[in-house]
């Protein structure tokens, strides 16, 4: 691992000049920056303002589930012909729909999430100077915002945003006939797709080479922190899937544009039979969903490493069972391409396939519950300090856990022919991935904003924050297993043309004003966070005592991380409240022999000379290594 | 703090300044943009209200923080060194949170609970509605159990200067028993799906012949069914004779078939209890999926591929109507999977008697193959048969 600074040319360049300033231009700096924080604020700003523009168009479209019958002048007056006499149009209702998945899956929670935090950690915590290539990186970035200005840029054409729901299944997507929004605006979204894809994989492959080859001295696999294990298995996963949905992407734009039959056969629309023949559907659910599937957990997985570090450093507590955190990453990222089928039980798929496709979605079950265990465990008998970051954590817990629970429900073939479209399933995946890598998300902002801007967040308006956002998230997905639990079918635009579902008007009308609740509780964090980049209380080096190696750089945020050489590292990152030790962290970079009286047999791995010289010195000092005694 | 909220409203005005140039752009007309601007009269006054409203809560909430933090320091200058305990506070609050939520959860149970689908009205349902209980008791239980932990280590272990907290990285025993008890529970619940899942797709073939036969064909956006008749068998159907016979052939039945013309159009689904149906699904267009949430009974209509789904109904409709003391109740079909903007209205009747009155249905239903057809058809052969243009058939 001595061979970093040779690696990284932008290091030698640091050696040299050491920490003087640089010739940096506000163009250089701000904009078309290869600076791995820089490049994480863009992400991160970026991912907030496509977040707040996904839950405003989720608020317009519970507006009208909610209000079926009411006219909204001012909804004609934002949206002109998609609003015709204040109501929504139905068309443009599935568009909303779409829209808010699509951005809310890959702009925010892979792009915001992996984007923001994995730029900005992987060098802090491995200590690297920057990422393997700063420039494809940029890149990277750059076209992440293209693709956002693209599927924004849908609302101001003449059919309106594609409007298939975010799976956009052929041959609802294929055919412009179908509806409006599978005219232009569904080539805009696969053109956004296949740029965003891009911009993933630019960045996936970066995070992957710069964890196994820039590791600081000391820093082998098993020292990193488990937000670091969660990131390199997030774009292991995502570069090993999302070329398939640039492959599902391209047929469907032969298929839209060029004539071809892969997913198209057998279609008579407006009286008049295509061309088309000898297509399947079915093709464009195997290639989206083998996607698919991995991105919920490309979703999550992020997440968790984040919350497995938040909860490590506000118990004062290592982790616990570090060894099964990074197994069941492991497991999750090989077991999350062979359960797609989940997705498809009754598409058609052969019905044998659907019962060997629940036997490995339920495995995945496994390593999830042993997560939550050992999250649980980890609380267990700690010291709890409660920062916004911490009880955002606790959050994203206790979503996973009510979200991931019922996947145990639908991940059973039988039981999901009832479930499979309802509202059951939009409580799962908004619970178990949206909410909860959401929250992880919010952890991750509030506990690694000093290492962004030098600031800490206000913590009072975080506990607003949270404790809003909580409830509302709470009442507004909870509701919605019932309403699947009576078939009630998702993307309907009203509940008022079926007798059955009218004695859910009142619990929609619930869920809705607890939405509203939930948005408006974001304007304590837009307000925390964009008033505190500005006039946030300053930061010190180590605000919350953590042992990591992003607490060892100043506060003012080098190009380049650290001022003179970068730390080496000698221990785990989890050495919170060790007995024996004065102060309840002792940071990776503190040597063995400077923590005598609190070195553990195991902490040697092995090393019979350091065990000795530990033996001599607890015997010179006739300390008890018992850690009852010590505590 | 307070400069911050003008500019919010700043933002807020610029925004709508925007919105409102934009429709005016796209209106053609200028009077037609007058027009708007009459219908809209008042609206500014409504938003500004409510935008308002949302400014002094927010300003409200801010006067609270600044109180709350003069409270902080005054505690501060006085000599109480740690000011408001927010740990303990936030401890509390998940303390309450547990409780209050356990409750919540209950009442939901409870009240909400008792507005889903009643018991299955079909074989294989009531096989899925008994799993369906015991998943649903095994998770209630480890969300419940889980729950307690998650709050109850927050409540109990929030942040002391007199304690450290407990070194404790790993226990291996411990982490075998939670590895391997949700696994063999869950291999459990694998095991019942598998088989119950198996047991209502993989049908024996002389029970699939011997079923009642249902075409369903969907498209945007209603459904089109039709029963086999006398033979039991529905006729072939082609794509590209639909429109065919001067539009007459909507479904493109395939008349050289004969099996088609003791095929039976119906306007709703009526099945005799207790007797096994089959039904033999497909798309016209886009994807579309047949739903019937009573029977537990759903599978996607695909065009240019047959999906299958036989089951058999076990109550009638007046039975269920007692069952659920609903007067009202009628089976459904509706579209399960996005197709269009009419997905929400694609409503069917469906019927559960007993097997006297469905036979007595059954003889008012008009064949499919109507007379006009058959003429429209002998014509186009006669065509055919002089002009030998082996294309008219399918083009007409």
């Amino acid at each position: 691992m001595s061979s970093i600074a040779i690696n990284n040319p932008s290091a030698i360049h640091h050696d040299d000049h050491g920490h003087a300033h640089h010739h940096e231009t506000f163009l250089t700096k701000y904009v078309f920056s290869q600076d791995h924080k820089m490049i994480a604020k863009q992400f991160l700003i970026t991912g907030i303002i496509m977040g707040v523009i996904a839950m405003l168009l989720s608020v317009l479209f519970r507006i009208q589930l909610a209000y079926p019958d009411h006219s909204f002048p001012l909804l004609e007056v934002l949206l002109g012909r998609f609003a015709p006499e204040g109501r929504l149009d139905p068309n443009f209702y599935l568009s909303l729909v779409t829209i808010h998945g699509t951005i809310m899956v890959f702009f925010v929670l892979t792009a915001g999430l992996s984007g923001t935090f994995s730029n900005l950690l992987i060098p802090l915590q491995l200590g690297a100077r920057d990422m393997a290539s700063p420039f494809m990186n940029m890149l990277s970035y750059w076209l992440f915002l293209v693709a956002c200005v693209l599927i924004l840029s849908t609302f101001f054409i003449e059919s309106g945003p594609a409007g298939g729901g975010w799976t956009v299944y052929p041959p609802l997507s294929a055919i412009p006939k179908a509806m409006p929004g599978s005219g232009l605006g569904m080539t805009i979204w696969l053109i956004a797709m296949i740029l965003f894809v891009a911009s993933s994989l630019m960045g996936g492959i970066n995070y992957v080479s710069t964890i196994l080859n820039m590791r600081t001295k000391g820093m082998d696999l098993w020292k990193m922190p488990l937000t670091i294990w969660a990131f390199l298995l997030t774009a292991v996963t995502g570069i090993l899937s999302f070329p398939v949905l640039v492959a599902g992407v391209v047929l469907l734009i032969f298929d839209r544009s060029f004539g071809t039959s892969f997913y198209l056969s057998d279609i008579v629309i407006g009286g008049q039979a295509l061309a088309h023949e000898g297509g399947s559907p079915i093709l464009w659910q195997h290639l989206f969903w083998f996607l698919g599937h991995p991105e919920v957990y490309i979703v999550i997985m992020p997440a968790m490493g984040i919350i497995s570090e938040v909860m490590a450093v506000n118990s004062r507590k290592p982790i616990f069972g570090y060894h099964a955190m990074v197994y069941s990453l492991i497991a999750i990222t090989v077991l999350s391409f062979i359960v797609w089928g989940h997705h498809m039980f009754v598409t058609g798929m052969n019905p044998f396939l659907g019962g060997v496709f629940m036997i490995t979605t339920l495995i995945i079950a496994v390593p999830s519950a042993v997560k939550t265990f050992n999250w649980l465990a980890t609380l267990w008998r700690g010291n709890i300090r409660f920062t916004p970051a911490m009880l955002f954590s606790i959050g994203m817990v206790s979503f996973f856990i009510s979200g991931g629970l019922t996947g145990i429900w639908l991940g059973n073939a039988s039981l999901d022919i009832n479930l499979h479209d309802t509202y059951f399933v939009v409580a799962h995946f908004h619970l178990v991935m949206g909410s909860a890598a959401i929250f992880g998300m919010l952890a991750g902002i509030y506990h690694w904003f000093p290492k962004m801007f030098g600031r800490v967040m206000n913590p009072r308006l975080g506990y607003l924050h949270f404790w809003l956002t909580f409830v509302a998230a709470y009442f507004v997905f909870f509701p919605m297993h019932f309403m699947g639990l009576d078939g009630v079918p998702r993307r309907y635009y009203a509940f008022t043309e079926f007798e059955f579902m009218e004695k859910w008007m009142s619990v929609n009308v619930f869920v809705t004003w607890s939405a509203i609740l939930g948005a408006v509780a974001q304007i304590a964090f837009l307000i925390n966070f964009f008033g505190s980049i500005f006039f946030g209380k300053k930061s010190t080096e180590n605000p919350w005592e953590a042992n990591t190696l992003e607490w060892t750089t100043p506060v003012e945020r080098l190009h380049g991380n650290w001022p003179g050489e970068i730390p080496t590292v000698y221990r785990w990152a989890y050495d919170y409240s060790k007995p024996g030790h004065p102060t309840d962290f002792i940071m990776q970079t503190v040597p063995h022999s400077e923590t005598m009286s609190s070195n553990l047999p195991h902490d040697f791995d092995g090393n019979e000379v350091a065990e000795k010289i530990q033996e001599e010195w607890n015997l010179a000092h006739n300390a008890s290594k018992n850690p009852e005694q010590v505590k | 703090m307070k400069h911050k909220f003008l500019n919010l409203k700043n933002l807020l005005a610029l925004g709508t300044v925007y919105a409102l140039s934009f429709t005016q752009v796209m209106a053609q007309e200028a009077a037609k943009a007058a027009e708007e601007t009459a219908k809209h009269e008042g609206l500014g006054k409504t938003v500004s209200y409510y935008v308002l409203l949302l400014l002094l809560a927010c300003i409200f909430v801010g006067i609270v923080g600044k109180i709350i933090s003069v409270y902080d320091l005054t505690r501060k200058i006085q000599g109480n060194r740690r000011g408001i305990k927010w740990d303990k506070i936030n401890g509390i609050l998940f303390g309450i949170t547990l409780i209050v939520g356990l409750y919540g959860v209950y009442w939901s149970y409870t009240v909400q609970g008792s507005q889903i689908l009643p018991a299955a009205g079909s074989a294989h349902g009531a096989k899925i509605d008994s799993m369906f209980d015991v998943t649903l008791i095994l998770t209630t239980i480890v969300l419940v159990l889980t729950h307690i932990a998650l709050f109850s280590f927050a409540f109990f272990y929030n942040a002391s200067k007199k304690r450290k907290a407990y070194y404790y990285p790993h226990n291996n025993t411990l982490e075998k028993y939670w590895t391997i008890i949700p696994a063999v529970v869950l291999t459990i619940l694998v095991l019942m799906g598998f088989f119950t899942w198996r047991s209502i797709f993989n049908v024996p073939e002389d029970e699939r012949r011997n079923a009642i036969q249902v075409d369903v064909t969907a498209h945007q956006f209603a459904w089109d069914v039709r029963y086999a008749g006398k033979d039991n068998v529905n006729g072939r159907k082609n794509y590209k004779l639909i429109g065919s016979l001067n539009g007459l052939n909507s479904l493109g039945l395939d008349l050289s078939d004969k099996a088609n013309y003791d095929d039976l159009r119906v306007n709703e689904i009526v099945l005799p209890v207790n007797k096994s149906v089959r039904f033999t699904l497909s798309s016209q267009d886009v994807i579309h999926s047949f739903y019937m949430p009573h029977f537990r009974v759903q599978m996607n209509c695909v065009p240019g591929m047959a999906t299958y789904f036989q089951f058999t109904p076990t109550k009638t409709t007046q039975e269920m109507r007692q069952d659920t003391d609903d007067p009202k109740f009628d089976y459904v079909l509706l579209c399960a999977k996005i197709c269009g903007g009419s997905h929400y209205n694609m409503k069917f009747n469906v019927r559960v008697v007993s097997n006297r009155e469905y036979q007595e249905w059954l003889k008012e239903q008009k064949p499919i193959v109507t007379d006009d057809m058959k003429k429209e058809y002998q014509l186009a052969m006669e065509e055919q048969g002089t002009a030998s243009n082996t294309q008219i058939a399918l083009n007409n």
